[in-house]
């Protein structure tokens, strides 16, 4: 094995081989995968094609402003490392089992994503669907109370507080409309005459929170009641 | 013949000189990281009012401190001083190694600031903001350039096995790191083409950059030391060849029941398995070059860690080769098992490699002795025993873990409170590897600073009392 020319190919190709078969393979297959309804219909001009059902709302979804900049939060505070957003088939895992998702996720549910954000380690539970478990105010207040202090609605998480994203301020006049509700006799509550509020990038990652949400079928990955 | 060696020494000195300090440095830096995070997962509440040592970022300032910090300055200095000396010529364009190692540490070091300060990129094992990357890969870039060139003038005709995993390191790096940074971060590919950009990446450090490079330093100082030849070359060259083409398809494996395609992931499953014919033909062949020779072994610093590397390349492949079977991974997946394994991996073979690496190489490059044993003996245990509890607390906790996670009458409270003692015995390991570096570093800036008391010494420093005076 002294050959210069012929050790580097054996090198080139080694590699090349799999950079196409896994990374430009998977780009052709699942890169050009677009938004859809949730079920196809026959096509009038040819049967054997199915096509979008006409009308119907495209998923999955675009996601929303405020979100977004929620999911700037999410990336910044490296939530990634412990949290992971895709759920497993039935029968694989418990995924489905512990009511982290309705189904499996699958390769569309994240076209819309500019920075997919799968996830390896479950030290605490999947996302995918935490906008599925968590809705309206109730599902605010409690990721609100959750991010301020995990320790307040789940003892004995290893989940770090984010009370940082939060601002302790005296009640000027009437509190706030946003402050935190603290159940009663909480060690972590704010003396008397001070309240919690969130700060802006608290108040974009618990939207961004509530948004992650699989609650509707694809052609390939129908929800089954 | 020593007289070329020495001359190819010095004319490499400076340059891994600087390589084996930076990469010390980032040692212990990673170290103080590792311990704050070890004790930040079962203490969530400990230094939680700083958001910049929030877990999420000191995770990752951790993991690029040891693997970029510490894993590439040391393959800078030890695999490029290896490269040089099997070359047989006195090294050219020493200005293109420094260039590369200040963009090096300037660039990690802007990344690691930019990660603590929230600029992180949450993607996994390319977590350095877009604006420190692009140096980084400027780096790796000329280091490759500075191989390619080291080999193609090389003097005489012979190449060693150690010259193909340098020199295939070497070119596969930037490749592999240019490409998922285009693909994740400049020119996002859409969907989860970015997830399987990202572990096919990040498997590769391991697998195409760390590991070649380590097992280069073992084919290299073990007959060095031992003073007889590897104990086959067609064993040598099978373990190589099988490696690169399995290796590079293996990452996968980290998506498996996720939202892929599945052919994906059972190409991914097929090269992970059959990782284990590179992995047994190399422990074979570590194996039977050092049967017999234990007491030499044991006595040479440089040995012990190598072999103590050398034999957790095995375990640690088996392993994860069993990981990726999909009826293995339903429990392992998403848990502390990894974790323990990806330590298994990067501390056990590929660190403990690299310190048997610098043991040999420092006496070579200052003409000096190391000046204590004790601390070389107190760095071996540190390490090893630290490591240890490492690996067997994180897998046999994940594995519990695991088992309760897949099954929902647990509550996953419940899950998270049981892995609490296990996360506590981690951080045990961490005071005893902190001692080991410790240790090392105390002795190697001895080394580096207090000249004249080591340099009388006679004969290598050596772990044991010696028979004859040959091992180092």
């Amino acid at each position: 094995m002294k050959n210069l020319p012929l050790l580097f190919c054996g090198i080139f190709f080694a590699l090349a081989f799999s950079f196409v078969g896994l990374l430009l393979s998977s780009n052709i297959q699942i890169g050009s995968l677009t938004q859809t309804t949730e079920t196809l219909v026959p096509s009038d001009a040819d049967p054997e094609v199915m096509v979008m059902t006409e009308g119907d709302p495209l998923y999955p979804p675009m996601p929303s402003g405020l979100a977004q900049q929620g999911k700037e939060v999410y990336i910044s505070m490296g939530c990634i490392y412990c949290h992971s957003q895709q759920t497993r088939r039935a029968e694989f895992g418990a995924d489905i089992d512990r009511g982290w998702g309705a189904r499996q996720t699958v390769a569309r549910d994240y076209i819309t994503q500019d920075r997919v954000l799968l996830g390896t380690m479950r030290t605490g539970p999947d996302l995918v669907n935490l906008g599925g478990r968590y809705a309206g105010d109730a599902g605010r207040d409690w990721n609100h109370i959750h991010l301020y202090n995990p320790q307040i609605v789940s003892e004995g998480s290893t989940m770090p507080p984010f009370a940082f994203l939060y601002d302790v301020r005296k009640i000027d006049g009437s509190p706030s409309e946003d402050a935190l509700t603290f159940p009663p006799n909480s060690e972590y509550a704010p003396e008397d005459g001070y309240e919690v509020v969130p700060t802006r990038r608290a108040i974009a990652l618990v939207e961004y929170l509530l948004s992650l949400k699989i609650n509707y079928s694809l052609p390939e990955a129908p929800i089954v009641e | 013949m020593r007289a070329e060696l020495s001359e190819i020494d010095a004319s490499i000195r400076s340059a891994a000189l600087f390589f084996v300090i930076s990469a010390i440095s980032w040692l212990m830096l990673g170290t103080v990281f590792a311990l704050l995070v070890a004790f930040k997962a079962h203490e969530p509440d400990f230094a939680s009012s700083f958001e910049f040592l929030t877990f999420g970022r000191v995770r990752s300032a951790h993991l690029n401190a040891m693997a970029l910090g510490w894993g590439s300055n040391v393959i800078y200095a030890v695999g490029l001083w290896i490269m040089a000396r099997l070359c047989r010529a006195p090294i050219n364009h020493k200005g293109l190694l420094f260039i590369a190692g200040i963009f090096w540490n300037i660039g990690l070091t802007v990344g690691i600031f930019g990660i603590l300060r929230g600029d992180i990129t949450s993607v996994e094992w390319l977590e350095i903001p877009h604006y420190a990357t692009p140096l980084l890969a400027i780096s790796y870039t000329l280091i490759g350039v500075w191989g390619v060139m080291a080999f193609r003038f090389r003097k005489g005709d012979h190449v060693y096995v150690s010259q193909w995993y340098i020199l295939a390191a070497l070119f596969w790096f930037p490749w592999l790191y240019v490409v998922a940074q285009i693909m994740i971060i400049w020119f996002p590919a859409r969907g989860v083409v970015q997830s399987v950009t990202n572990w096919w990446f990040a498997h590769n450090v391991l697998g195409l950059w760390l590991t070649p490079m380590a097992l280069g330093t073992a084919y290299y100082l073990i007959p060095k030391v031992l003073g007889r030849p590897i104990y086959s070359y067609y064993l040598s060259v099978l373990g190589f060849w099988a490696l690169a083409i399995f290796y590079n398809w293996a990452g996968v494996h980290h998506l498996i029941g996720g939202p892929i395609p599945v052919w994906l992931i059972s190409a991914g499953i097929v090269a992970s398995v059959m990782m284990v014919i590179p992995v047994i033909v190399v422990g074979i062949n570590h194996h039977m070059s050092v049967v017999g020779l234990h007491k030499e072994v044991w006595r040479s610093p440089t040995l012990r860690f190598i072999v103590f590397g050398a034999i957790s390349y095995t375990l640690v492949s088996l392993i994860g080769s069993a990981m990726a079977l999909r009826s293995v991974n339903q429990i392992t997946h998403f848990t502390h098992f990894t974790v323990g394994h990806a330590h298994h991996g990067v501390y056990a073979f590929f660190t403990m490699i690299m310190f048997g690496g610098v043991y040999y190489m420092m006496p070579r490059l200052l003409k000096r002795e190391w000046p204590s044993a004790g601390l070389i003996k107190l760095h071996f245990w540190g390490c090893a025993i630290g490591i240890t509890i490492m690996v067997v607390a994180l897998q046999v906790g994940g594995w519990i873990q695991g088992m309760e996670m897949n099954n929902a009458e647990i509550s996953f409270l419940d899950t998270v409170r049981n892995t609490i003692p296990w996360l506590k015995a981690r951080s045990v390991s961490g005071l005893f590897l902190t001692v080991g570096h410790i240790a090392f570093a105390v002795n190697f800036f001895w080394m580096l600073f207090a000249a004249g008391a080591v340099r009388a010494k006679q004969g290598p420093t050596l772990l044991s009392e010696s028979e004859k005076g040959d091992v180092a």
